[in-house]
């Protein structure tokens, strides 16, 4: 008979290593995935991991690497924060949507004057964007008591129904023959957010990122609020007893994380996507959350984890081009990695025990 | 507004509303249960493409709703053994259900995008269906829709007047006190889970056969999520789950209507909004009873 034993605390040993072992799972599912689909297991796995920083084409995939690792550790980090103290923001992605909308349309408005001021100017509209979306679940859930899960999720479908209208409407490019999309901000010298380093890929967004990362865990270990955060995640009771306005938290928390996402969206649609379409988003805010727990709600955990996930797009686009494997895959395959997580996360908190129950 | 008809109107929205109904009344037996599973998205698009994989390939919608309800059933066992056996976090399981389920779905409907399913006939109900205003609305659908509210009235009796639905009720209000009685909690929620599962794969299929009917990726659009947001709004009750899922029901046959009709001058994108937010406002308005005290929490024994 096997049972689960509670741990007097949580192995720090396992804390760590789960991440590498549910990978090291996750590639052999996968694999065995890869061979039902009648590919090459090997090749394919080699293809996602490996080609895209060492093979024939890495000079091209590699900037790519912290193009996308870039928004899915911004906004994980954000989530983390929240997923700490038990505050769940699952709209992301439409924070993220709203924070390109409201940049680009600073940047446009400003459109074609060029002057110092349209960069930082959009920067703060993001940002703004972001937190105003995600103030709606936040104060909702404060003063209605309403489910946060459920409110930031619906306003990822009306922040893309948003982006639709604005890409057809109010932001078209007026030059462009009709065809929707707003004018490329990647054209527009004062608007665009280019290389720091040509040919990296590192953009202010990346950057942003790092640094995102170094406060993260400066405020995790060394502020308040990083303390009230973890008080709140483990014991909710114990927080209002130690101070902590559960409403303030909820605000804070979700005002962080909206914030976050929303300068993400700035920075990919002055720099990478270039302008606002109807596909703009492709699920950044969806796949943070895996990045988030991935990186165990830590800092630099989020950081390896983001770029891991970076690495798995594009392997999974490199596979789509040169095995004929569908993009759906890959999606089950990051689906399946936080399955694994979660399943191995068991023996962080619990020691599996084999044989009969000692008489205590 | 003029050139909508009500009877029409009133008749897509018991369409509209079925798909929510039988996913939000399977995760109200889960939640009733103390397990919160925010898979239901996942497993409903798992069952859309189950479901017309089975009916496109055996002819029969039937089928085809069997093998909905089975893949559905299957996918929850995957939240069902990650929660309650590895003791995994709930609201992080349930996301990562909808992310996998989305991708499987996309996966196993690579073949069948821009494929014509078979027909799902209307009930013929001789009688009934002639009742003037009433007969039109209520009486000529398909027989999922007394089906789903069959289920819905079974749900009711099985946790009001049976001892396993006491029991189960047990469960989901103290977990720890009802295994102090005996009874098997981890055998109970994963019977429940996969009850939930089943359902959800159940009003995927009703999608994809019968609503839409064709294959898409992503085509679930939110609906899982909304029947989330059903079970807070019904406050757990499965009388009040159908009035919830007919309102919601309601803002989407009115906004389809409304851009079918092209008599307002509000764009396409803005009546697509209308039944997420209507969501979030009943959300708001109808302040939500007490929820299952257990609800969420991690089981274990010895604790």
């Amino acid at each position: 008979m096997i049972r689960l034993d509670r741990r007097p605390e949580p192995s720090r040993a396992w804390t760590i290593a789960t991440p590498f072992v549910a990978v090291a799972l996750t590639m052999v599912a996968g694999g065995l995935m890869f061979a039902l689909l009648g590919k090459d297991p090997v090749e394919a796995i080699r293809t996602i991991f490996w080609d895209p920083l060492f093979g024939d084409f890495a000079s091209y995939s590699r900037p790519q690497l912290l193009v996308k690792a870039g928004p899915l550790i911004l906004i994980a980090i954000g989530l983390s924060l929240g997923f700490r103290a038990g505050i769940w923001n699952i709209g992301a992605e439409g924070q993220y949507i709203l924070g390109a909308i409201c940049a680009a349309a600073t940047g446009l408005a400003i459109y074609p004057a060029e002057t110092w001021i349209v960069f930082p100017a959009m920067i703060v509209a993001g940002a703004l964007g972001g937190l105003l979306w995600a103030m709606i679940p936040a104060l909702l859930k404060v003063r209605f008591g309403t489910n946060e899960v459920l409110v930031s999720l619906m306003l990822v479908y009306v922040a893309e129904a948003l982006l639709a209208s604005m890409s057809l409407g109010l932001l078209r490019n007026p030059e462009g023959m009709g065809f929707p999309g707003s004018r490329n901000l990647a054209q527009y010298p004062s608007a665009a957010n280019l290389d720091l380093i040509p040919g990296t890929g590192l953009h202010w967004g990346v950057a942003l990122a790092f640094a995102a990362v170094i406060v993260g865990q400066v405020v995790m270990t060394r502020h308040q609020l990083g303390f009230r955060v973890r008080l709140a995640g483990q014991s909710p009771r114990a927080a209002v007893f130690g101070g902590v306005n559960p409403g303030w938290l909820v605000v804070v928390c979700m005002g962080i994380s909206g914030g976050l996402a929303g300068l993400a969206g700035m920075f990919e649609v002055a720099g990478p996507a270039g302008r606002l379409s109807i596909d703009f988003n492709v699920g950044y805010g969806f796949t943070a959350i895996i990045v988030a727990f991935l990186g165990r709600l830590n800092p630099i955990g989020i950081l390896l984890a983001g770029l891991l996930m970076a690495l798995t797009y594009i392997g999974g686009e490199l596979a789509q081009l040169q095995m004929n494997l569908p993009l759906a895959a890959i999606q089950m395959f990051q689906g399946m990695l936080l399955f694994f997580l979660l399943a191995i996360d068991v023996l962080t908190n619990f020691s599996f025990r084999f044989g009969r129950r000692a008489v205590a | 507004m003029s050139n909508i008809d009500p009877i029409l109107l009133l008749s897509a929205i018991i369409v509209v509303s079925t798909p929510i109904l039988l996913a939000a009344i399977g995760e109200l037996v889960v939640e009733r249960a103390g397990v919160l599973n925010l898979g239901v998205e996942g497993m409903m698009i798992t069952g859309a493409v189950c479901g017309f994989v089975v009916a496109t390939a055996t002819g029969s919608p039937w089928l085809g709703f069997a093998g909905a309800a089975l893949g559905g059933a299957l996918l929850s066992m995957v939240f069902g053994i990650l929660t309650q056996l590895f003791l995994s976090n709930q609201v992080a399981t349930g996301l990562a259900l909808t992310l996998f389920g989305l991708g499987l779905s996309a996966l196993l409907g690579q073949g069948y995008i821009g494929v014509k399913g078979p027909v799902v006939p209307d009930l013929y109900l001789p009688g009934l269906r002639d009742i003037p205003f009433l007969g039109p609305v209520m009486f000529r659908h398909d027989a999922m829709v007394y089906i789903a509210l069959l289920i819905v009235a079974l749900v009711w009796l099985f946790l009001n007047r049976t001892r396993a639905g006491r029991v189960l009720r047990a469960v989901g209000e103290n977990h720890d006190a009802a295994h102090a009685l005996g009874y098997k909690v981890v055998r109970l929620r994963l019977a429940a889970i996969a009850f939930g599962g089943a359902c959800a794969g159940l009003g995927g299929a009703y999608l994809s056969l019968v609503r839409v009917p064709q294959w898409t990726e992503g085509m679930t659009a939110g609906a899982g999520w909304i029947a989330l947001a059903i079970v807070v709004f019904a406050s757990w009750r499965p009388g009040r789950l159908v009035l919830g899922a007919w309102l919601f029901g309601g803002a989407t046959a009115l906004q389809l209507a409304l851009q079918a009709s092209g008599g307002v001058q509000i764009p396409i994108e803005y009546l697509q909004m209308a039944p997420y937010l209507a969501t979030i406002l009943v959300l708001v308005i109808l302040r939500a009873g007490r929820a299952p005290g257990s609800l969420g929490r991690p089981f274990h024994a010895s604790s």
